[in-house]
């Protein structure tokens, strides 16, 4: 299990790796914390000509938490995120996913943005920025562009982003007064990538809920308010419409039958923590 | 409640305390010397192996000549290579099939080998791989034994023209009469899974070939039994003197899964010999998962004549074991092992069994911790609940008119296995009281009127240890065992020696994997000459060339504490009486008067009177002329240890498969969530009687990692595959390993019956959870659910399927 | 910018256990087979190069992290610490490495060096761990001989005894 040849570019400087990504297209791959490409090029299902690690790039790790959004730079390791001051009051549902991802061994590896960027249908932080309605922050050689989340994720493990793109940061929106927020997952061990995993926001009027590990990408849909009469049939339709599959951990029929239970009691918690 | 380790010193000597294990300083300090450790020659070379991705497929041609070119290669095996130079691994049925150590002409497992490329290293070696181009011809695959049994079934092996590759049936007492004769007919039907133990370090050879003399020199971190040694010599057509077989001092953990290195023993060493250099393999973990060797999935149907009272008068077994895609030795041991003691922990004289050996494009199977057990135990222990329901009884009551009762020790069982000792009905009620099942009762109709599923289970076995060598000849009839000649027993062997500083030093070929035995060693020989468990050095690693073994030898069974243990105290003892008589010439007292103590060896009259033991050991080196010439010399002893209890099977099929027999009362509450099916341990006890205890400490730990293991089995181990024959786990996140999250501390309690076999009265003790724990779980699983059968792993959605599937999935609106 | 090409091997140069040390690697080599067959640290070990098991578990920076989810050209100039640099002298073990020792908490010893370089940086951080997270921190890990009953003992023990040196220190 070792990985094939690359080349291998540390990029100093956001143009240097701008140029790089312009170059190459698709023969490069970006490397930032590597705790999904890693194993990939170990198994060789990664076969890139060119590895390019950004880590080095100066003033991609920061995160800002201002104007109603928190934005989290492309070389901001989710170990951090989760360590961030505050977390939890400016965006609690960012704050209860974050534990979820993997294990804190990779978390100290794995970056926010790669999380993002690599669209594991069942990763967490894909997810919650769906949820949260939050926006990617892209750069190429031929300008910047922010993509809303919803539209970002195309499929499994594939996005918008065109091979000649850098996500240079990711924007979660703060929690609005007033708003409640939730998020449950169910995996086969702890650590592990989620079966199904709900994210709710409920506020006076509205509700709605991103399910992950079901559809080929996470999905967000407005919901009844919990507690009217029509949540049970509206959840029934989005368990069905998810298109839920058959895996090795979980039938299709299980994957539906969480997303109704478990989207019900997520959006009921969302409800009861509303500040 | 795990034994406390005591750190005063106690008069009685040594063993029985949990001392610091010897092992630890070195490999907490990363000094370990695991075999991708060790030194080797510099011209060594790396293999990598390419492997068939279909269960089943002609190859048609492979074309290595762009692998052979490519950078860093130095040699591509492919397997007309090998049959040229090896001949077929001896296979354990009277069957024309034959086992090779990769694919000749045919793949019939995913995973199986197909080529080996030998390069200067490994990321080259893979590199070489992906330029191999082979052809196949996939060919309809089978997974599911019963299917392979059938008419029309994809036929693995064309030379058997069946599947079934062996078959017979046994008769003990007269189980027709008792089935006749009982008013009740209770059965159960099983398809136990496949999995393994997965050790954390995976298989590793370094090998090498020397043309001058036509031998083969290997180093391997295999775990025996020594018995494969054979088979390998004979594969690689050399002498056994001629294939030198060594093991690293340290192994990753095996829980019999290092027996299986085997065929790779076998393989590599053909790779070293035609790239004409050492060449190692390292076994990555997708190979592990995929192709190293995994656990029988069995299919039993197991019927029982019983009366109104619950009291079992006759069983009768149909089983039907699936070894993969080539019946690999041992096997079909692991239907074998258990043959004595089918009847578990109960008196039941009238048993029937028919055993059929099935074979699928699966991976080949072969030894994993509880080896027979949890595939034999789970219908069994099923069957008892299943009894208790269908009688409208209390299922302990059941169980305890079924066991074998105190008085009936020594007790033979209808199959020929001896119980060597042990008041089960006392281990159980002391179980009972001391693991407060009241309280979980109590704890369950609590969780219940909440609306929980919560349910009890209990299990009770009897943990085998020490094999008989010849158990695995009851496979044979009796007949083809005449032929064959007899194989019994279970050669233990030993080793001290005394060098000219009068030091003390052991060796023995049991081949640890983590157990300890060097620390439990250091303590037997301390007890028996005087001194502290400091200052004995053991070795437990083996070299084929220069040390004592056996074809007994290794790690498994759990033969070191009765066998390996006892050899080591008997070889300790004579070395002592020797140097008793020496020393009583020099003190001038008779032998009988002379005691080994703090280091020295004094009159016991006057202990003044006295030698430091260093002294008298090294006399034999520095003045063998003070020495009693009849006393022969006291300078290594050597001692070969087989009971005589293990006979060959007899003209009955009756078979004492193993020596010694420890008793395990087990008993768990369970939660099934509702919503996700997923299963919570929430209290778990276990009772053990194995005998006399050398060392607390390790015995827990035993324990606990057989409990792990075997929880892992219960509710998220499978190898899976689908019903085209594709391998659906092959990574550590398909191949679900429980963690410390998922594993609760079982409550441990422990009675001492000692062996009156072995000659320390210990018995094996590492293997039992994962025998009597799978069922436990399950049957407190099936208590909490209503369930009638269960298969494992009890998954979340298999069990949400049995909560929510109820009501159907709601209609949508549209 | 630097370009290593595939095809050879460049000088990777980092601090292992305090002390600088270097050694050629092609831009494919993973961090465990440098740390391991570069530098000659076996100390660290290698259960399933795809992330699950642990056992590879290194501090890179400080952080606990596997060295087969790293490239060696990734971490040039980083500050590594394996389990060979955790006893205070070679033959005197840490209050972590007693603990173990003592609570029996290793028996191949394979997952070990992972595990201690786990718990050392978890109880560098919370002095006053519990076991429930010690428990979640050691899931990172798979231990095929204990059970963990012992591991997450041995940390506790480890936890107290470095709370009681640091009163006394
Ligand atoms: S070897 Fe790195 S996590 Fe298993
Ligand atoms: S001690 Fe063997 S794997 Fe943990």
């Amino acid at each position: 299990m070792k990985p094939a040849a690359f080349d291998y570019v540390r990029a100093e400087s956001l143009d240097e790796a701008l140029d790089v990504l312009a170059a190459e297209g698709a023969d490069a791959t970006i490397l930032a914390g590597g705790q999904t490409l890693v194993p990939m090029l170990n198994m060789r299902m990664a076969r890139p000509r060119v590895v390019l690690d950004i880590m080095r790039l100066p003033g991609l790790d920061r995160i800002d938490i201002a104007e109603g959004a928190i934005r989290v730079g492309a070389t901001v390791r989710q170990r951090a995120l989760e360590r961030q001051a505050d977390l939890g009051k400016h965006q609690p549902l960012l704050a209860a996913a974050l534990p979820w991802i993997g294990h804190a061994q990779t978390r100290n590896r794995g970056t926010v943005c790669g999380s993002v960027a690599n669209a594991d249908p069942s990763a967490e932080l894909p997810l919650v920025l769906v949820a949260l309605r939050g926006e990617i922050e892209l750069r190429s050689r031929r300008g910047a562009r922010r993509a809303a989340a919803n539209a970002f994720f195309t499929g499994i493990m594939s996005t918008e982003r065109k091979d000649d793109e850098l996500i240079e940061a990711v924007s979660f929106p703060t929690a609005h007064a007033g708003a409640g927020y939730a998020f449950r997952e169910i995996g086969r061990r702890h650590g592990d990538f989620a079966i199904v995993a709900c994210a709710a926001v409920v506020d006076t009027h509205k509700a709605r809920l991103a399910i992950g590990g079901v559809a080929d990408r996470p999905i967000l849909r407005e919901l009844p308010l919990p507690g009217s009469a029509d949540l049970t049939d509206a959840l029934d339709a989005f368990a069905a419409d998810l298109d839920a599959r058959d895996d090795l951990h979980a039938t299709a029929a299980y994957r539906r039958a969480l997303v109704r239970r478990l989207g019900l009691q997520t959006l009921q918690e969302a409800a009861a923590c509303r500040a | 409640m795990v034994a406390e380790s005591e750190t005063t010193a106690e008069p009685n000597g040594w063993v029985g305390r949990s001392i610091p294990r010897v092992e630890d300083a070195a490999l907490l300090e990363g000094r370990g010397r695991f075999i991708d450790d060790l030194g080797v020659r510099p011209d060594l070379l790396h293999a990598a192996i390419l492997r068939s991705p279909h269960p089943h497929a002609e190859i048609e041609s492979i074309d290595c000549s762009a692998a052979r070119a490519a950078d860093g290669v130095f040699a591509v095996v492919t397997g007309a290579d090998v049959k040229a130079l090896t001949a077929s691994l001896v296979v354990g049925v009277k069957a024309p099939i034959e086992c090779w150590p990769i694919a000749i002409e045919r793949a019939r497992y995913v995973g199986e080998p197909v080529a080996v490329v030998v390069a200067s290293d490994r990321y080259r070696a893979e590199d070489a791989l992906e330029l191999i181009e082979v052809t196949y011809r996939p060919l309809p695959a089978v997974v599911d034994p019963l299917v392979a049994t059938g008419a029309g079934a994809p036929i693995l092996h064309p030379a058997v023209k069946s599947n079934v590759i062996g078959e017979r049936t046994f008769r003990y007492g007269d189980p027709d009469s008792a089935f006749a004769s009982t008013p009740h007919r209770i059965r159960v039907d099983v398809h136990y899974p496949r999995n393994s133990c997965t050790p954390i370090e995976t298989y590793g050879v370094i090998a090498e070939y020397d043309p001058g003399d036509n031998s083969y020199d290997v180093l391997a971190n295999f775990q025996g039994p020594f018995s494969l040694h054979p088979v390998m010599a004979r594969a690689l057509k050399v002498p056994g003197n001629r294939f030198r077989l060594r093991t690293p001092p340290d192994s990753g953990g095996s829980f019999g899964v290092k027996q299986a290195i085997f065929s790779y023993v076998v393989l590599i060493s053909v790779a070293a010999r035609i790239a004409g250099r050492p060449v190692k393999w390292i076994e990555d973990r997708l190979e592990h998962l995929a192709a190293s060797v995994s656990a029988t999935n069995r299919v039993t149907t197991l019927e029982a004549a019983v009366d109104t009272d619950g009291r079992i008068r006759a069983l009768a077994f149909d089983q039907l074991e699936d070894c993969g895609a080539y019946l690999r030795a041992p096997e079909p041991a692991t239907l074998y092992r258990m043959h004595g003691n089918m009847t578990g922990a109960y008196d039941i004289r009238h048993v029937k069994i028919r055993n059929r050996i099935v074979l699928t494009n699966k991976t080949p199977t072969g030894l994993n911790r509880g080896f027979g057990g949890p595939q034999a135990y789970y219908p069994l222990e099923r069957l008892m609940q299943r009894i208790a329901i269908e009688l409208n009884l209390d299922p302990l009551d059941v169980i305890r008119r079924n066991l074998v009762p105190a008085n009936a020790m020594p007790y033979r069982t209808a199959s020929g296995a001896t119980l060597d000792s042990g008041d089960f009905p006392a281990s159980l009620a002391a179980a009972i009281d001391a693991g407060k099942l009241g309280e979980l009762i109590a704890r369950r109709e609590t969780a219940r009127a909440a609306g929980k599923l919560y349910g009890v289970g209990f299990a009770s076995v009897v943990e085998p240890s020490v094999s008989n060598m010849g158990y695995i000849t009851a496979a044979l009839t009796p007949e083809e065992r005449r032929r064959a000649g007899p194989k019994n027993g279970a050669q233990a062997t030993a080793t001290i020696s005394l060098d000219p500083l009068g030091a003390v030093s052991v060796q023995v070929a049991s081949t640890p994997q983590g157990q300890g035995h060097r620390t439990v060693l250091a303590q037997v020989v301390a007890d028996a000459l005087g001194l502290r468990p400091q200052d004995i050095r053991v070795i437990a690693d083996v070299d084929t060339a220069k040390d004592g073994w056996s074809i007994a030898s290794g790690n498994y069974s759990s033969r070191f504490a009765p066998a390996v243990a006892g050899a080591t105290q008997i070889a300790a003892m004579n070395l002592r009486e020797r140097l008793a008589r020496v020393a009583a010439t020099q003190l001038n007292v008779a032998p009988a008067d002379i005691v080994f103590a703090g280091g020295r060896v004094a009159a016991r009259a006057n202990l003044d009177n006295a030698l430091p033991f260093a002294r008298l050991a090294a006399s034999a080196h520095w003045a063998p002329g003070t020495i009693d010439s009849d006393l022969g010399q006291t300078i290594r002893e050597t001692v070969f240890w087989t009971p005589p209890e293990l006979t060959a099977p007899n003209e009955a099929d009756e078979i004492n498969s193993s020596l010694c027999h420890g008793f395990i009362f087990d008993f768990c509450g369970v939660e099934v969530d509702r919503l996700s099916g997923a299963v919570r341990v929430d209290r778990y006890v276990t009772m053990h009687d194995c005998g006399r205890v050398l060392h607390p400490a390790m015995v827990a730990g035993q324990i606990t990692g057989g409990f792990a293991q075997a929880l892992g089995a219960a509710l998220f181990e499978e190898y899976a595959y689908a019903p085209d024959g594709a391998f659906l786990s092959g990574t550590f996140a398909d191949y679900l390993v429980p963690t410390s999250m998922e594993v609760p501390e079982p409550v441990i309690l422990q009675r001492e019956s000692p062996s009156p076999l072995t000659p320390l009265g210990t018995k094996g003790v590492g293997e039992g959870n994962c025998m009597s724990t799978p069922v436990c779980i399950a049957n407190a699983i099936a208590d909490a659910m209503s369930l009638t059968s269960l298969d494992l792993p009890a998954t979340p959605t298999k069990l949400a399927a049995l909560i929510h599937g109820r009501q159907n999935e709601p209609r949508v609106k549209s | 910018m630097p370009r290593l090409m595939a095809a050879s091997s460049h000088r990777v140069s980092f601090t292992l256990n305090g002390r600088v040390v270097s050694g050629e690697a092609e831009p494919r080599m993973l961090l465990s087979d440098f740390i391991r067959h570069v530098l000659g640290a076996t100390g660290t070990h290698v259960g399933c190069e795809h992330g699950v098991c642990g056992a590879c578990t290194v501090q890179i920076d400080g952080a606990p992290a596997r060295s087969c989810l790293a490239l060696a050209v990734q971490v040039e100039g980083a500050d590594i610490r394996t389990v060979e640099g955790l006893a205070p002298a070679a033959d005197r073990l840490s209050p972590l490495q007693n603990a173990f020792r003592d609570n029996y908490g290793l028996q191949c010893g394979f997952c070990t060096p992972g595990i201690l370089m786990s718990l050392d940086a978890l109880l560098d951080e919370r002095p006053n761990v519990s076991e429930a997270e010690i428990r979640e921190f050691l899931s990172g890990h798979l231990c095929r001989c204990t059970g963990y009953a012992s591991i997450v003992k041995s940390a506790l023990a480890a936890a107290r005894q470095r709370r009681e040196d640091r009163v006394y220190a």
